[in-house]
């Protein structure tokens, strides 16, 4: 299993936020992408998970399924949590589950490992940022995907929380996933390589 | 291909839960319904013939602007809370999730919609012969509109006021399913030989959008989502 990223060009709004840019993470490895705000970090998640259209290169997974695209095959979590006020924190759990194809207990398992597991009934709406934002984690634990996207996973987390998420990634990785997180702030996990994008160039 | 139906049930699963948790959307639709079809009748008159001549119409043309109203919803709740990125990563193509989407809406929107329409031909003096084609028009007809709308839900999604744009870029296509949807009404009372050719038209409209309209909204959705 390995992420390749094959020279890969991304313009945005006119503006080149990084090209020609190649890298490959293995099975088993985190890479975090960091760097000043508008360095291109979420645009790379993004481009990986398919959202954003590259102008130049391409992503593979070599290793993974080959019917199916890059982007089935990673768990995209973006700024938002794309949680459902009004459903309960099972109900929204329940539903990514089955959509994204997980089995049925698995749901219970990851609302536990978030310390969500007291909080089934309550409607997502009267959660905390932070629970949210737990909430919308635990959708990586949900199903099976080798490739975890995570962008500024531990914005709004407390301690506890951001260890919570540590121990997802390390577990994921320890089964021989692929994580790629943009962050601000290192991750309580084993042990990653840090890809620092640069200032982006000057608007033409 | 299982996984595929799978996600495509739980996604209308879902929304039809949110429709049911939130239950505005649906009560402005219906209330509208009614309001709009009651104001009618107070602004021209109580001559029960006339009114009886203009009923399909105006049952169809405030059917219309009812489901018009929560359409320019479809997707933006969705993309503001981020669950449309999700959507566009997971194992259904766009193309389904927009189906899916309209199917839900045509559930939670056309159907009771249609459902209260022979309530409100009552109000309209509507010939008696006529309930059951006004019924099995909107049937036929209202799939139609919520699949052909999610292409304006989704070409409006990031505008501000998608509301009123919705309108004025739907209306025009809802023309085809307004004309026939009526003439096969009409048909049911004055015996014009109109019934049956609106019906399989009315019918045909909607097939065809049922299979085109998501690729349209999906191919407007990717663009939004860019």
């Amino acid at each position: 299993m390995k992420l390749v990223s094959d020279a890969l060009t991304s313009v945005r709004g006119g503006r080149t936020l990084f090209m020609g840019l190649s890298f490959a993470v293995d099975g088993g490895e985190a890479l975090l992408l960091t760097g000043p705000n508008g360095a291109g970090k979420t645009t790379l998640i993004r481009t990986i998970a398919g959202l954003f259209a590259p102008a130049a290169g391409r992503v593979r997974l070599d290793g993974g399924d080959p019917e199916r695209s890059v982007a089935e095959q990673c768990h995209y979590v973006g700024h938002l949590n794309a949680i459902k006020g009004n459903l309960s924190v099972e109900e929204n759990a329940a539903f990514w589950n089955g959509f994204l194809g997980g089995h049925a207990d698995r749901v219970a398992a990851a609302l536990a490992a978030f310390g969500l597991d007291a909080l089934g009934d309550v409607p997502a709406a009267y959660l905390s940022a932070g629970q949210k934002r737990r909430l919308g984690l635990a959708r990586i634990l949900l199903a099976e995907r080798p490739v975890w996207l995570l962008d500024e996973p531990t914005v709004s987390l407390d301690a506890t929380a951001q260890d919570m998420l540590g121990r997802a990634v390390d577990n994921h990785m320890a089964a021989g996933g692929v994580v790629v997180a943009a962050t601000h702030v290192p991750l309580p996990i084993g042990s990653a390589r840090e890809l620092r994008l640069g200032q982006a160039t000057e608007v033409a | 291909m299982s996984a595929f139906l799978q996600a495509f049930r739980q996604l209308i699963r879902r929304d039809l839960l949110v429709a049911w948790a939130d239950g505005g959307t649906l009560g402005v639709a219906l209330g509208f319904y009614v309001v709009v079809v009651t104001l009618l009748p107070l602004g021209i008159g109580p001559d029960l013939n006339l009114l009886a001549r203009i009923a399909p119409g105006v049952l169809w043309v405030a059917l219309l602007l009812a489901a018009l109203l929560s359409l320019g919803r479809m997707f933006a709740a969705d993309l503001e809370d981020g669950s449309l990125e999700v959507l566009a990563t997971g194992p259904l193509p766009l193309e389904a999730v927009a189906a899916a989407k309209s199917l839900a809406h045509w559930l939670t929107t056309g159907l009771p919609l249609t459902a209260l329409a022979p309530v409100l031909g009552l109000l309209l003096n509507l010939p008696p012969e006529a309930y059951a084609m006004l019924v099995a028009s909107m049937l036929i007809g209202t799939p139609g509109v919520s699949f052909l709308g999610a292409i304006g839900a989704a070409l409006t999604l990031r505008t501000r006021r998608g509301g009123l744009l919705i309108a004025l870029l739907m209306l025009p296509l809802f023309v085809p399913t307004l004309i026939f949807g009526i003439e096969a009404v009409r048909g049911a009372t004055l015996d014009s030989g109109a019934l049956i050719p609106s019906l399989l038209i009315l019918g045909a409209i909607s097939l065809a959008s049922l299979v085109l309209a998501p690729i349209a909204a999906a191919a407007a959705l990717r663009f939004q989502l860019q």
